[in-house]
């Protein structure tokens, strides 16, 4: 997510930038998830940044691109009491004119159970069983495609969710950090925090030394007689 | 080095190798231009279409494609570190995560690159023309590190001078007569020497602490702490960076070495983390 607001050329092109966000129903409820990455052009300004923001006590905003945008719209959705979820995605709706944010706003409510509205820039409101939004959804639409169920558990879901934030935080430079998951169902809100040396890891990707393996020199650090790396050897 | 035909054809611009005939006659244009040997067709690689042969003009580089990040390097009591993450960006996209930009140019030197991947690999070409040719005189004698360095700036300046950079800004590492040598060239041909020198984003971060804990006669312990602190902060705050390093080594005593790929332990266990907006709902 950019600091910047349009026209600083410190930000990318696209408004809808640095980040992941990822949501989707489950058999009894919702589970939204996002990265942690704030950045100003190439500089990371929070790496553990929370980007789910409440509506409400049930329901919960993504939010990605423009952060001030976006910021007023949740600072604005606060309402009393219990509201459904249509209502509070009228609200976008209404603010269309000032989103240049994309948003994912998902929650549980009686009526309806869990519920995901993607809100793309524009304000378009699209009802959907999962949506992904942020420069990092671009990596990971064909494991989405693919790994979605309907009427998964709730413990399915999670990982569906972590999974694909994990795989596009692997290849998207805007993303990364932390990972945070929030579930929602009848029994209330649920939060996860997955540290950012805890985020799956994938070939290609080197595991995060554990500090049981002591603060001293990692394994193989110190440079051996011509060793080189395998892959793509420059020369 | 041994001399190279060159031409002073307008197309290609003064002191580069290139063919006879770089106006476009028909007699060049008929023909497919020979690559041979000696007579690479344009003054870069070998190739078979000679731009300057079909009347087009020369292509500039005008932004590189696959990008590596920062480079840092510094000088401590037996010589020097060279390190540097194994990413090689496709713009934000994190595309290859084995790419490795320290070459080792002989038991004297290493060139680390930022930039281009490419024009990096273009340069290694170069390099090991002039290894090549230092191992067939069969005489012992290798480039200096400081030799290289002056080469690397020629050829970046010299590049520059047509308007089309090779896209890289270059750490030159090693021990000479005994003493350790680190310089930098960037795409321009700017360059200079120093104790500890970075490119790219590490000049931001990773400077300040060589500028407070970097002495010449640093023990290789320490040395490499202070490596480990610089490549950390770089992947915690350039966001184009993988937690997957190399440190070159280039000693006295020991040659030249370059490690295997390795991960550093990073710190995710502050309890703001955890929830950050606790007391400050909507912020981020």
């Amino acid at each position: 997510m950019d600091v910047s607001s349009r026209g600083n050329s410190n930000h990318e092109a696209s408004p809808s930038t640095g980040t992941t966000v990822v949501a989707c129903i489950f058999k009894g409820g919702v589970v939204l998830g996002a990265d942690g990455r704030v950045s100003i052009g190439n500089y990371i300004m929070n790496r553990a940044s929370n980007k789910i923001a409440p509506l409400s006590d049930s329901i919960f905003l993504c939010r990605s691109g423009s952060a001030p945008d976006t910021q007023i719209i949740s600072d604005n959705g606060e309402h009393g009491g219990e509201a459904t979820l249509p209502a509070a995605g009228q609200i976008n709706y209404n603010n269309k004119d000032h989103l240049v944010g994309a948003m994912v706003v998902a929650g549980w409510d009686r009526l309806g159970g869990g519920q995901v509205f993607g809100v793309p820039i524009g304000g378009t409101l699209a009802k959907e069983k999962w949506a992904i939004d942020g420069s990092g959804s671009t990596y990971i639409w064909g494991y989405c495609d693919s790994e979605y169920k309907d009427d998964m558990t709730r413990a399915e879901a999670e990982h569906w969710v972590m999974e694909a934030i994990a795989l596009a935080m692997t290849r998207d430079s805007s993303s990364g950090g932390v990972i945070r998951l929030i579930t929602l169902d009848d029994t209330g809100v649920h939060h996860k925090y997955v540290r950012g040396d805890e985020v799956p890891q994938f070939v290609g990707d080197l595991p995060f030394p554990t500090p049981a393996a002591g603060g001293a020199s990692p394994a193989g650090a110190a440079p051996a007689e011509g060793a080189a790396a395998t892959g793509m050897v420059v020369g | 080095m041994l001399p190279r035909p060159t031409t002073h054809s307008k197309a290609l611009g003064p002191g580069v190798a290139g063919p006879e005939l770089a106006v476009a006659t028909s007699a060049v244009l008929d023909r497919p231009p020979q690559p041979t040997a000696h007579h690479p067709l344009t003054g870069a690689q070998p190739c078979f279409v000679d731009p300057a042969a079909l009347g087009d003009p020369r292509q500039h580089t005008k932004y590189p494609y696959v990008t590596g990040s920062s480079v840092v390097a510094i000088k401590y009591k037996d010589g020097v570190l060279v390190g540097c993450d194994m990413l090689g960006a496709y713009g934000s996209t994190k595309r290859y995560k084995s790419t490795q930009r320290i070459h080792q140019v002989n038991s004297k030197c290493v060139v680390a690159a930022g930039g281009e991947v490419s024009d990096f690999q273009h340069i290694i070409t170069l390099l090991d023309e002039l290894t090549t040719d230092d191992y067939r005189t069969d005489d012992g004698i290798e480039l200096t590190p400081q030799e290289v360095y002056s080469y690397l700036c020629r050829v970046m300046y010299n590049r520059r001078n047509k308007f089309d950079p090779l896209w890289n800004s270059l750490v030159v590492g090693g021990v000479q007569g005994g003493v350790p040598f680190l310089g930098m060239v960037g795409m321009i041909g700017t360059h200079y020497t120093d104790s500890h020198v970075t490119t790219g984003f590490a000049n931001q971060l990773a400077r300040p602490l060589f500028r407070e804990r970097q002495h010449d006669d640093m023990s290789e312990e320490d040395a490499l702490a202070l490596m480990y602190d610089a490549l950390k902060v770089c992947y915690y705050r350039d966001k184009v960076s993988i937690n997957k390093f190399q440190i070159a080594k280039v000693t006295k005593d020991a040659g030249t070495s370059i490690s295997e790929p390795f991960a550093l332990e990073m710190r995710w266990d502050y309890k703001l983390f955890a929830q950050p907006t606790k007391w400050a709902v909507g912020a981020w």
